[in-house]
């Protein structure tokens, strides 16, 4: 039974951290992206 | 309410994973000819241990695509794809090496053997492991795409190797299928393509999240460029 329960984890633990990555990068770059269009508006401004 | 169809496909894909679970758990039969409860309990490894080996190779047989449409068009899409399946595929890779070693120990009495399948698993493994380091150590995107997709086609060789490897060699891992058998039996069969399914759709929602990010990733480096061009 433990060998099962490892191999499981193993997988939630792989796969979760993988979803977490992206997430975590896509919402950085999401942020990112705001700050620049705001930056770029506002140089079109003056 | 307006629902997009990435939410869609996340749900979708979030049941049929719960799904595959309770088969693979709970309604997938005890396997035949175990000797120990540790390998009974350990034979039902098999159903998301295959799973994330096909999600692996399929993941690998994209950027095999990705790359050689890079080549041939030297269009941005094909490179991105490329990278996001090795990055998707890689993961997938481990949990595979790993899973398999947990299966090992109470199959085989042993965590790990240097048996041709887990040999080229692990080469295949380090090509792409490499595949990532590689690209991240070149600076000028134009030629790390070129470079990614040489390397993208020319890894490639190693995933049919390894698929065949239990084949062509003396091995102890076992066949499940060949030409003429099949290694399950038919109320394993269910379990194991619904599994084999719910990780393909899996592969896919994880993939379009990381297309994503490099679109976006792309978009925050060209408003870069604008923005400095315009300081100048």
């Amino acid at each position: 039974m433990g060998y099962l329960v490892a191999a499981y984890a193993v997988f939630w633990v792989i796969t979760f951290g993988l979803i977490f990555s992206i997430s975590a990068r896509q919402r950085k770059l999401q942020q990112e992206l705001e700050a620049l269009r705001e930056i770029y508006t506002r140089q079109g401004r003056a | 309410m307006r629902v997009d169809r990435i939410t869609v496909l996340n749900v979708v894909t979030a049941i049929a994973i719960l799904a595959a679970l309770y088969l693979a758990l709970i309604q997938a039969p005890d396997p035949a000819n175990v000797d120990s409860e540790a390998q009974r309990y350990a034979q039902r490894i098999i159903y998301f241990h295959i799973s994330n080996a096909w999600v692996g190779f399929f993941a690998f047989l994209v950027t095999f695509l990705g790359s050689v449409l890079y080549l041939w068009k030297g269009e941005r899409r094909w490179d991105i794809l490329a990278l996001s399946s090795v990055e998707v595929g890689v993961a997938f890779m481990t949990a595979t090496i790993i899973t398999g070693s947990i299966w090992a120990k109470p199959a085989w009495n042993t965590w790990w053997t240097w048996d041709p399948r887990l040999t080229t698993s692990t080469i295949t493994w380090l090509i792409y492991v490499s595949y990532l380091m590689l690209r991240s150590a070149l600076d000028d995107p134009a030629r790390r795409a070129r470079f990614a997709a040489v390397y993208g086609v020319a890894g490639f060789v190693s995933v049919p190797i390894t698929f065949f490897a239990i084949r062509w060699w003396r091995t102890i891992h076992p066949v499940l299928f060949d030409a003429s058998n099949m290694g399950l039996s038919p109320n394993m069969r269910f379990p194991f393509f619904f599994s084999l399914g719910a990780f393909t759709l899996l592969y896919f929602t994880i993939l379009i999240q990381r297309v994503r990010v490099e679109q976006l990733a792309d978009r925050v480096a060209q408003l870069k460029a604008s923005i400095s061009a315009s300081i100048r």
